[in-house]
């Protein structure tokens, strides 16, 4: 066999070589890559390769190709025993156990995100549609703006009590229940005119006004001016005769910066005064109607007169700033006087005079607050 | 490279920590064909290549296949005769598994930039391409396979991959003599050839 192959090499070239002789070849090129010649053959076999290059080319293809053959059954091998170690594996502990916290609830939040923010949404829209319905969002003027009338609800017990007291020892028409919210009046008139804050008054039902001595009168509102945030009340009570002359006037052209001025108002059921200066000529947000008064007021101080020191209202305590110490507001005189100008002359039932008499002037704080504190009321709505 | 590399991936649960091989034991293992070898191989490091590659928005099978990806890579380096231990055994699974599944991220379209980038990651590139190579005549190989169909296949395997005797084969197939199988045997590998090649 060997002889016939050696005939055909040596007699053509191995590009001619025919199909029967190719196959020999690569048997022969097998057998002796597997080791199945017999040592003569393979020597024979080796000396042939190195003295014709043609056979060791081929000789080199094939080894190349049979490699290739043997990886790619490695591989195959290899593969499929992994594929066995794998079974064994308890690789859903595995991934519990190897899964970082943070990584599970990226999980849980890719794989919930979508009902989430449907339900986000739904709370949202409901928490904004009741709010809506209820009015909350007219109730409100600013975010950092308060008005300082004040709620009552957690004063109830302590009030309910003064109440009492005072409807059954000295006016037992007044009202028994706590008031919902309350600010601070002032006198206009002697004859029953007060003046507060319009928010003060805001969706009320009732109001009354309680004195420093806690003779509750009803009043009723005669102007409403929210522009200027500046309500009018009458006391109609019948049993109210008159104030007296009051004691301070007015001041048309208003304080000056740095001014010293001091309120008086209910921020709990006492008078409580409070003083500081004006700390500039405009309001909130530059608001050319308010001064901004360096006081601190509290909720219930809405509605006080803001005097000077020689006893004249330069003003009306409304609002304060949120999360700023000392920055409150008060409406200007000038825009009250304004306010009292432009009232209906016919919804007046009786003359609105202002007091043009001073008799602060001159006297001590303390003086001077002795005889204010009668005109400076508690306002009570319900 | 040290050898003290410390991975946050790589808190694997205890009783698997201690049974992890020496390097040398699975390179050893590796050239001696040790199934055990493997076998603690995969267990000691499959966790942390699941660790890497679920926390980067892969899942299991994922995980699997990169990971016995690398393992053949592994394999294929040994097998060659140039693993150098120029790192540790886990610093280069690691590196390849990291590599592998950056790319089949892309691959994906997916967004790599929040994967984690570790500091200490060992240069497989060369290894990558090499292994690119193979995997493609890999893939050549069981294609061509495919198309050959049988007899020739189990032929081809038993004479080449199994290393039997032609007698073997011709009992096996029923033969009447040797010759015959040698002829069968032949045809069947010039097809295989051709097809091999035809795919290129």
């Amino acid at each position: 066999m060997l002889a016939t192959f050696e005939e055909i090499v040596f007699s053509n070239n191995i590009k001619n070589v025919k199909m029967k002789s190719e196959f020999e070849l690569i048997s022969q090129i097998d057998a002796y890559l597997k080791g199945e010649l017999t040592p003569e053959e393979h020597a024979k076999f080796e000396v042939l390769r190195k003295e014709n290059q043609a056979i060791d080319h081929k000789v080199v293809e094939h080894q190349n190709f049979i490699s290739q053959l043997a990886d790619y059954s490695q591989r195959k091998e290899l593969m499929a025993s992994m594929e066995s170690i794998h079974q064994t594996l308890d690789v859903k502990s595995m991934v519990e156990e190897s899964l970082p916290n943070s990584v599970i609830v990226k999980r849980l939040w890719n794989k919930y995100r979508i009902n989430s923010a449907i339900a986000a949404s739904i709370a949202l829209i409901t928490v904004f549609a009741t709010l809506l319905s209820t009015g909350y969002f007219s109730k409100l003027d600013s975010s950092d703006y308060e008005s300082m009338r004040r709620k009552m609800e957690v004063l109830q017990k302590s009030q309910n009590a003064i109440i009492n007291n005072f409807s059954i020892t000295k006016h037992p028409k007044g009202p028994t229940s706590p008031a919902q919210f309350g600010g601070t009046g002032f006198a206009l008139t002697q004859n029953g005119y007060l003046i507060t804050n319009s928010h003060v008054i805001k969706g009320a039902d009732s109001i009354y006004v309680q004195n420093s001595v806690g003779d509750s009168y009803k009043v009723k509102v005669i102007y409403e001016d929210p522009k200027y945030d500046i309500a009018i009340l009458r006391i109609v009570d019948p049993g109210f005769t008159s104030l007296g002359s009051l004691p301070y006037t007015f001041k048309k052209t208003g304080a000056d910066l740095g001014e010293d001025v001091y309120t008086l108002g209910f921020p709990r059921d006492e008078q409580v005064l409070n003083k500081g200066y004006v700390s500039s000529l405009t309001g909130y947000k530059g608001d050319t109607v308010a001064y901004q008064v360096d006081i601190p007021v509290n909720f219930g101080n809405s509605g006080g007169p803001l005097l000077d020191n020689k006893g004249n209202v330069v003003g009306i305590i409304n609002a304060k700033q949120k999360r700023a110490d000392g920055a409150s507001f008060a409406v200007k005189s000038k825009y009250l006087l304004k306010a009292l100008d432009s009232i209906p002359e016919d919804s007046l039932e009786a003359k609105l005079v202002l007091n043009t008499k001073n008799s602060l002037r001159g006297l001590s704080r303390t003086d001077q607050l002795k005889k204010i504190q009668d005109y400076v009321f508690m306002v009570k709505v319900y | 490279m040290g050898y003290n590399f410390e991975y946050k991936v790589l808190r694997v649960s205890k009783e698997i920590k201690s049974s992890v091989p020496t390097d040398n034991e699975v390179i050893l293992g590796i050239l001696n064909g040790s199934k055990d070898t493997l076998n603690k191989l995969y267990t000691s490091y499959f966790p942390m290549i699941l660790q890497m590659v679920l926390s980067n928005s892969g899942d299991e099978d994922d995980a699997k296949d990169i990971f016995q990806e690398s393992v053949i890579v592994l394999y294929n380096k040994v097998k060659v005769g140039n693993f150098e231990l120029h790192s540790k055994l886990k610093t280069f699974i690691y590196s390849v598994c990291y590599r592998l599944w950056l790319k089949r991220l892309k691959f994906k379209g997916k967004n790599t930039n929040n994967v984690e980038e570790l500091d200490k990651l060992v240069a497989v590139e060369n290894d990558l391409e090499q292994h690119e190579e193979k995997d493609k005549q890999f893939k050549q190989m069981e294609k061509a396979l495919q198309f050959l169909g049988e007899p020739c296949k189990t032929i081809i395997e038993d004479y080449y991959m199994k290393d039997r005797s032609m007698q073997e084969i011709c009992e096996k197939f029923g033969y009447t003599n040797s010759d015959n199988a040698k002829t069968q045997k032949y045809k069947c590998l010039q097809r295989l050839k051709k097809l091999f090649f035809q795919t290129t």
